[in-house]
Parts: C-alpha cells; sequence; structure tokens
C-alpha cells in the first residue's frame, strides 16, 4: 500500500452531511509551548497583574462565547461553558497560579503551564467519567490564558473561501470560535459522543472523527470532500470526482431548502400511503428542534443521559419529571422511550460492574435492567406514572428472546399494581416494544411479535452484529454498510414477519434517516420512519416521491 | 465553626451541586474548608470539592472560619438540606 499519496480515508461519521473545501490545519490544538523565565522580585507584581488581566480578557471571551452559543444553538449547548467559567475563579487553579508566581518567581505563561498539566493529569486519574472529561475543560482554559498572556491570536490565520478544518482534536471553544467559511471537520483523534460532535450537529457542520495519525500528511491548501455521514474523506480528488461532489451538495442543499417549506406537512407517498416520520432524541432539550424540523413525536428516546455525568441512580421522581415533559410536550402524539441502555461503550461511574472482555456481547440493554429489577423498576414505574399524562410507548433495547419480553411484561404487571395500590393513577394499557438490533430478533421477530405491540428495528446495532464489525473502529470502518444485503434481508424478514402478526415495524438508526434507503423499507412494509430531526425534512420529501405499489 | 451533615441528594457533591456549592461558599468571606473520606477541600475550589468525590448518604463536615463565619456555614447547611433542589437519592433503587 503507498502510504505517502493516499486519497481516501475512512474515519468514524461523527456529524452527517457532505462538503468540499480547502483543507487547512488548526495548530492551535496542541498546548501553546511556553517558555520558562525567571523574574526577580520587583518583576514578580507585574506577572501577577498580568495574570489578573489575561483572566478577565479570558472571561470575557467565554462569556461572549456562551452567550452566542446560547442564542444560536440553545441553553443546553451553552452550559458546556459553564465549567470553564468556573475554573477561571477556582483557588486551587488560578488561585494556586497566584501563590506560585511570587514563591517559584517565574513568568505567568510558566506558571500557568505547570498547574494547567497538573490539574489535568490529576483529573485524568480519577475513576469517574464525568471527572476525567473535565480535564479537556481545564486544558482548554489553559490555553486560552497562556494565549492572552503571549498576546497570541488566532486571528493570523488566512481562511480560504470553504475551509476544512483539519485539528488533532477540538474543543467545544475552538469549535464556536471558527468563522462562517467553515464547510467541515476533519480530526485525527476526537469522539463521536463528544462536545465538539454534538455541537457540530447542532450547527449542522459535517464531521468525521478518528482518522488517524497519517492524516496529518494531508497538507494546507489540497482539497477536501468529507463525507460525514459514512466517514470517507477524500483528498484532492480529480476535477471530474470534485465537480460531481460539488454538484451533490448543491442539489442537496436545494433539496433540504425546498424540504424545509413543507416539512409541517404530513408525508405521504406519490400513491397516498401516509408514513410516520418521527424524531430520535436524547434529552428533552430537543424537544423544540424536534417540532421545528416536523417531528411527529418521537420514536426512539434514549434515557441514557438521566444517568450519565452523575454519582448515583436517578430517582423514579426525576425520571417521571422528565418522561412526564415528554409526554405532554408532543401531546397526542406518540413517545416512544426505550429502557436504559447501558453496557457495550456506555458505562456508568457509580456501577460496580466486572470488566469484560466483550462488553458489546455483555451485560447490556435488556441483560442489566433484569439482572438489576431495582433500578429497573424505578425507570418502569417512572414510566407508568408519566403515561397517564399522554401517549407513551414502552421500547426494550437487545431482546434475543420472546421469553425476556414476558419477563418484562411480568415486571411492568407488578410495578402496575404496586402503583394503584399506592393509589397513583396508571393508565391500563401501555403499548410495549421491541427493539429489532440483533440478529436473533430479525430471525425471531414472527415470535416476538405474538409477545409485543410493536417492533422496532435499531439498524446501527443490528449492522453491527450481524456484519460483525465493530461500529467504534476505524480501521474498519469501511466496512460498516447498514445496506449490506445481509443487513436489508434481515429487515425485510423482521417486516413480513410482523405483518403476518398484524404488529407495526418502525425503524430508528441510520438507515432510516438516509433519504436514499426510503422507497426500500416502504416498500419492505416500514410505515413508521425514525431519525435525528435534522434528517426528517430530507426523508419527508423521499417518501413524497415514492411509489409503494409500483407495477415494476 | 463547623457542623456534620449528610448529603442526601441523588447525585451527591457531583457536578451542578458542587457548581453550587462552591458558588454559595464565594458569597462570604470566611474560609470554607469541606472534609469527607479522609481528605481535605477549600469549599471555594470546585476543582477540590469534585475531587473529594462525596456520594450520596455520605457524611461531610464543613467548617467555616472568618467574619461570616455563622452566616456562611447557615447558608451551605440549608444548601444541602434543600437537596440543592433535587429529589432524594433513595427512591431510585440502592446503589449497592
Amino acid at each position: 500500500m503507498t502510504a505517502i499519496h493516499q486519497t481516501e480515508w475512512t474515519g468514524l461519521p461523527a456529524a452527517p452531511g457532505t462538503a468540499i473545501g480547502t483543507g487547512i490545519w488548526l495548530r492551535s490544538s496542541p498546548a501553546p509551548a511556553v517558555e520558562e523565565i525567571p523574574v526577580n522580585d520587583e518583576d514578580v507584581q507585574r506577572e501577577l497583574s498580568r495574570l489578573g488581566q489575561a483572566i478577565e480578557r479570558v472571561r470575557l471571551r467565554i462569556r461572549d462565547m456562551r452567550r452566542q452559543t446560547a442564542a444560536r444553538l440553545g441553553e443546553s449547548e451553552a452550559a458546556i461553558f459553564d465549567a470553564h467559567l468556573a475554573f477561571l475563579d477556582d483557588p486551587a487553579y488560578v488561585g494556586e497560579m497566584k501563590r506560585r508566581i511570587p514563591f517559584e518567581k517565574k513568568n505567568a505563561e510558566w506558571i500557568c503551564r505547570q498547574l494547567t498539566d497538573e490539574t489535568a493529569a490529576m483529573l485524568e486519574q480519577l475513576p469517574d467519567e464525568y471527572l476525567r472529561a473535565r480535564s479537556h475543560d481545564v486544558r482548554s482554559v489553559g490555553d486560552q490564558l497562556i494565549e492572552e498572556l503571549a498576546g497570541r491570536t488566532r486571528d493570523a490565520v488566512r481562511w480560504p473561501e470553504e475551509a476544512v478544518v483539519i485539528a488533532e482534536d477540538l474543543a467545544p471553544s475552538e469549535l464556536m470560535q471558527l468563522p462562517r467559511e467553515v464547510v467541515a471537520l476533519a480530526l485525527l483523534r476526537g469522539s463521536r459522543i463528544g462536545h465538539a460532535a454534538i455541537l457540530a450537529r447542532a450547527m449542522g457542520i459535517p464531521m468525521v472523527v478518528g482518522l488517524g495519525e497519517e492524516f496529518r500528511q494531508v497538507r494546507d491548501g489540497q482539497v477536501l470532500i468529507v463525507d460525514g455521514q459514512s466517514g470517507l474523506v477524500r483528498v484532492d480528488p480529480d476535477g471530474e470526482t470534485a465537480a460531481r461532489a460539488r454538484e451533490r451538495i448543491q442539489n442537496l442543499n436545494r433539496q433540504r431548502q425546498q424540504a424545509l417549506t413543507r416539512v409541517h406537512e404530513p408525508a405521504r407517498t406519490e400513491d397516498g400511503v401516509a408514513i410516520r416520520v418521527l424524531a430520535n432524541m436524547g434529552n428533552p432539550s430537543e424537544i423544540q428542534t424536534a417540532l421545528s424540523r416536523g417531528a411527529e413525536g418521537v420514536g426512539l428516546f434514549r434515557t441514557e443521559f438521566l444517568y450519565l455525568e452523575r454519582s448515583n441512580w436517578p430517582a423514579e421522581e426525576e425520571q417521571f419529571r422528565v418522561y412526564r415533559e415528554m409526554v405532554e410536550a408532543f401531546r397526542d402524539r406518540p413517545v416512544v422511550i426505550r429502557t436504559l441502555d447501558i453496557g457495550g461503550d456506555k458505562l456508568l461511574p457509580y456501577e460496580d460492574r466486572e470488566p469484560e472482555d466483550n462488553p458489546f456481547l455483555g451485560l447490556r440493554g435488556i441483560r442489566f435492567c433484569l439482572a438489576r429489577p431495582d433500578i429497573f423498576k424505578a425507570q418502569l414505574r417512572a414510566m407508568l406514572r408519566a403515561g397517564a399524562f399522554g401517549d407513551l410507548r414502552i421500547l426494550l433495547p437487545m431482546v434475543i428472546d420472546a421469553k425476556e419480553v414476558a419477563e418484562v411484561k411480568g415486571i411492568i404487571y407488578q410495578c402496575r399494581e404496586e402503583l394503584r395500590n399506592e393509589g397513583t393513577d396508571v393508565p391500563d394499557r401501555i403499548p410495549i416494544g421491541v427493539m429489532v438490533e440483533t440478529p436473533a430478533a430479525a430471525i425471531l421477530a414472527g415470535e416476538l411479535a405474538k409477545e409485543a405491540d410493536f417492533l422496532s428495528i435499531g439498524t446501527n446495532d443490528l449492522t453491527q452484529y450481524t456484519l460483525a464489525v465493530d461500529r467504534n473502529n476505524a480501521r474498519i470502518a469501511h466496512l460498516f454498510d447498514h445496506a449490506h444485503p445481509a443487513v436489508l434481508r434481515l429487515i425485510q424478514h423482521t417486516c413480513e414477519a410482523a405483518a403476518k402478526s398484524g404488529v407495526p415495524v418502525s425503524i430508528c438508526g441510520e438507515l432510516a434517516a438516509d433519504p436514499e434507503m426510503t422507497g426500500l423499507l416502504l416498500k419492505y412494509g416500514v410505515r413508521t420512519l425514525s431519525m435525528n430531526p435534522e434528517a426528517i425534512p430530507l426523508v419527508k420529501e423521499a417518501v413524497r416521491r415514492t411509489r409503494i405499489h409500483s407495477t415494476g | 465553626m463547623e457542623k456534620t451533615v449528610v448529603v442526601t441528594n441523588a447525585t451527591g457533591l457531583h457536578a451542578r451541586p458542587a457548581a453550587l456549592f462552591v458558588e454559595t461558599a464565594r458569597k462570604y468571606r470566611s474560609d470554607i474548608r469541606v472534609e469527607a473520606n479522609g481528605k481535605r477541600a477549600d469549599g471555594k475550589s470546585l476543582l477540590n470539592l469534585l475531587v473529594l468525590g462525596v456520594t450520596a448518604g455520605q457524611d461531610i463536615r464543613i467548617i467555616a472560619e472568618g467574619p461570616d463565619e455563622e452566616e456562611a456555614l447557615g447558608a451551605l447547611v440549608r444548601l444541602i438540606e434543600s437537596r440543592f433542589g433535587e429529589a432524594a437519592a433513595r427512591e431510585g433503587g440502592s446503589d449497592q
């Protein structure tokens, strides 16, 4: 293999969309180099006041960024910057800098670098995932302080008209500071679930992460096509490929604009079949976005956010309030809530879990919940109570056979009895659905349809388990294909088996968000599609172009 | 002066509650220290407090020293007893 002129790179897709532009390295990511300079007694005061000024300037900058982020993306995205602001007042961080300058008699930059490194290293050693993630925040604040102290600004960068930013990694603050010329992001490292990815998705900037060290050979000025859906990055495409990419992007933009104008109209196929298009959501803060993109309900509400970034299991009451907020926001439209799906790559800091050799084949999804009925019941009770306020439905992840569904129904029955004995209002019937995301569940779809009220195909995990391709492994990312014939055949089988039992099937997962696949899925018999809200407008358009009962 | 209190909110002194504690402590001129898990933290430092790792159900000792120590201690104890506006820890199933 020739590594020198590699033109195609595969990373992990982190924010959807396609863009073409000129590559430009953002080199501020690695910590700015700092010189150690001794200062004498008279200069200590000067260093202290330089540090004080730098702190105030950085504070203004972060506050400004927080305001902009709140206005542009919303309060929950803006809250990312609160931890940054807190560190600027922290006695253990800036307070310690002020103590060390007169003690060590060194320049402010040097002391700031020292303390930033020490603090970040200390946080990185902690067992708690939430605290480890704060090390990133400390580094970001430290780098900004040093930049201010050194009087350097990032404005020296000359931005090409359509810029594809290449960087090792990207902090949320760096992302928010990028100018409007930036059309895509390509990162050597980075995470598809990190804050930067959340912001990129919210801003609609395509992003690919995990491109690897070798990607360093890409230079400023080279043309890049970034496909945030597949994770593919092309470098210096030939004229024809570039022209085709530009045309496709323009078409897509035009379609998107057009789609947005009729996003609140229902989606009907050419031959008049009504298709329900729902949103996948991971947090109630996304309610407004989902509604504004034309979501007719929620097809997948992930509940993991309630359990992550904290130090103990969430209380029933807290969960109840969130579920109630969700169903009330969507009134008489369905809100499908998935029970806790931890395990795999999502672990909780406060859970005492034995390490597993194969976490994705381990204690995750419904397996965990059935092993911890105390935790499961708190969630089910919260859901049953919220069910009195709207159209709430329960979805079970990682099921492999009907026995598991029957067992859950038994627990739900118990919870309902308990709640009624306590005098709480609970609806008589709440639909229970099964997520089809293991090959076993797809093969046994007929049996599952007898036990469940609906099936929902989770194509991301179904693809991963059917093809035995780890979706977090950048080196085999090119094999991760949700339209692989093996996956499609399982989907088709699931739809046919469900139809025989008269049970509805929906699709959630990336496949549902791909307008090129919409026609095929509808022909399989799918009548409900659920996807990230940004994808809804184009999928609704794709539905309108489809003729299900064609003669051909 | 000092007082020992039990942290009863669900998340312990974590993320938002820790930030609220620090924000409150900083309103007073007195020195505030927090002891838990055999460690001691500066009550005005978010970093220090996070690293203490106080979870629901744990005792912490708050020590205030200075001109407004009484008010400071009172405000911090009230904050913890109000569970930072969160629900109680035990409803969510026990954390063994």
